[in-house]
């Protein structure tokens, strides 16, 4: 059974994301970016299947501009083993349709049984990906996946969803798309011997105007602004007493 | 021109961000709909009563009871040949549909919309909320999940017609199982006055018991950062942020929380808020309309010991 990993390079989580006031987009130039955290959780989940013998392949896949390839280069340093990177000419900003179409062309090709992927990139915080891709390949979809255990026989996994009333335990025939939630397993970190290894690993570049994908934006950005946390007066109480007279006052309690 | 709005029901009652869907749909167009997938046609009844909405389509099959997504996407997108919009309130129910929806009519979804200026260009927020774009659609059929904290929630008053469409249920790939419901007494925590929200300053699961108490006392939801979600303290469906639900309550009090952007993401939009902390440079605090800089479990004990 083969995995594959679909990967996305956005700004450092802890980086505050600023607009550039010339072009009027998420300045990136010089940002410190990363592999996006869901993304580090469903590289590690696909580890742990193969190293338990049930896969016999991972491949992580990456769309982007040339720098993507760091990103794929991580992944192979934490084990995965081998890597397509899908180029675009420039820092196109490709949406979870396209998105979607590449992958199913990727997952189609490679006859992968399962795809395990974040369940939203922490840049556009769309939270779409995996839902369209399973939606084009009709193939059964689990979503905000914490749980995760593969049946005896190889033929379905049976996930736990977490949801806003719970856990949702819910049983997916392969093929399968799942999107990973931040309580499935606790990343691991690339070893430096494994950083020199993963630059032999095979990686595989696609051009992406060999997919004949229509890339034109459905959804286009017309502006962006920061709205960042307004500061408040902060006044400060010494007392619980104090504390529910302010509340009171203020009509909230 | 007109609207779908996908229903999510909890038991027989609309949700509280189906609500703030209408609210949205009202903004564009006055031919609204409601899309019902449920297994009881009796669920309806509720959907009928709604303000605002022009007919209620339901599609009522024992098979739905907890239908795989995949099914119902495809009973949606059938539905949607006659529609311009589909809408839903954003929730774990409609970001797991939608964009299969989306997929299957081979349109761009547009997530968490917040605001609407015009009839293809919304407002919606980008980093945790730390950026708001403006996007237009170019899609003719437009897809999109609306934030509930955005739109007032629509009330009762309407009767619409109710109509039963019946559409052959396609076979599920995935079954359910079970589900693990939180059982709780408070308020729920998407649509609550009052949040008492903890983080990792509480140090265990037991010390989080001191939030319940007080929670219980304002009768206040209970909230969590995602540190304290993390540490085991209480589980995901309280987190408050980017990567759980999103609140704008009357009163948000947060204790031994530092306040990490994505956690600010979440609760930004309280009308007041108030930080118990005993870190004066916690990102938090800036955040504060009040502030109690203390060792929290000083003050927790004060707060729940005093009489109101």
């Amino acid at each position: 059974m083969k995995i594959i990993i679909p990967i996305k390079r956005v700004l450092d989580p802890y980086t505050q994301a600023r607009v550039n006031k010339q072009t009027q987009l998420v300045d990136l130039t010089n940002a410190k970016m990363s592999m996006n955290p869901f993304c580090e959780i469903a590289v590690e989940e696909a580890l742990k299947i193969k190293e338990s013998g049930a896969a016999s392949e991972t491949i992580a896949v990456s769309i982007g501009s040339e720098k993507t390839i760091d990103t794929l280069r991580t992944a192979l340093a934490m084990g995965v083993d081998r890597a397509i990177f899908v180029k675009t000419d420039s820092e196109l900003d490709l949406q979870p349709l396209h998105l979607g179409k590449i992958l199913a062309n990727i997952v189609k090709r490679e006859e992968a049984q399962l795809v395990i992927m974040g369940k939203q990139a922490v840049d556009n915080d769309n939270n779409q990906t995996g839902q369209i891709l399973s939606g084009l390949l009709d193939y059964s979809l689990g979503t905000f996946i914490s749980k995760f255990q593969l049946s005896d026989d190889g033929k379905s996994v049976e996930v736990y969803r977490e949801i806003d009333s719970g856990i949702e335990t819910r049983q997916l025939n392969l093929p399968a798309i799942v999107t990973v939630d931040l309580r499935l397993n606790e990343p691991r970190y690339a070893s430096l011997p494994n950083i020199m290894k993963a630059r032999s690993k095979p990686l595989e570049t696609i051009e992406i105007s060999s997919f004949n994908i229509d890339i034109s934006p459905r959804v286009k950005v017309i502006s962006v602004k920061e709205s960042g946390t307004k500061d408040r007066a902060s006044k400060q109480v010494q007392s619980a007493e104090e504390l529910f007279a302010e509340l009171i006052q203020l009509g909230v309690l | 021109m007109s609207v779908l709005i996908l229903i999510e029901l909890n038991g027989s009652e609309v949700s509280s961000n189906s609500r703030a869907a209408i609210t949205a749909a009202t903004q564009l167009s006055d031919k609204i709909d409601a899309l019902v997938l449920t297994d009881d046609s009796a669920n309806a009844a509720s959907v009928a009563s709604l303000d605002s909405i022009n007919n209620v389509k339901v599609i009522a099959d024992s098979k739905l009871e907890h239908v795989s997504v995949g099914v119902a996407s495809k009973l949606v997108a059938e539905v949607m040949a006659d529609y311009k919009y589909l809408l839903s309130g954003s929730s774990t129910y409609s970001k797991n549909i939608l964009p299969r929806v989306g997929a299957l009519l081979d349109v761009q979804p547009i997530s968490d919309v917040c605001e609407i200026k015009s009839n293809n260009t919304f407002v919606r927020p980008l980093y945790a909320g730390n950026i708001m774009a403006t996007v237009e659609s170019s899609d003719d059929t437009i897809v999109m999940t609306i934030r509930a904290t955005a739109f007032e929630h629509s009330g009762d008053g309407g009767s619409a017609a109710v109509e039963e469409l019946s559409l052959p249920i396609p076979e599920q790939k995935s079954n359910f199982i079970s589900i693990q419901e939180s059982q709780s007494e408070r308020p729920e925590l998407t649509t609550a006055d009052r949040i008492v929200s903890g983080g990792r300053g509480l140090g265990s699961k037991e010390n989080f018991a001191l939030i319940d108490q007080l929670a219980d006392k304002l009768d206040a939801a209970v909230g969590a950062s995602r540190a304290a979600v993390d540490a085991g303290f209480i589980s995901n469906d309280y987190q408050v942020g980017q990567t759980g639900k999103v609140v704008a309550p009357n009163l948000y009090l947060a204790v031994g929380i530092s306040g990490a952007i994505q956690h600010l993401a979440g609760m930004k939009d309280s009308q007041v808020i108030v930080v118990i902390n005993n870190d004066p440079d916690a990102p938090m605090a800036r955040m504060a309309d009040l502030v109690w800089q203390t060792d929290l479990f000083g003050a927790l004990k004060e707060l729940n010991d005093h009489s109101l």
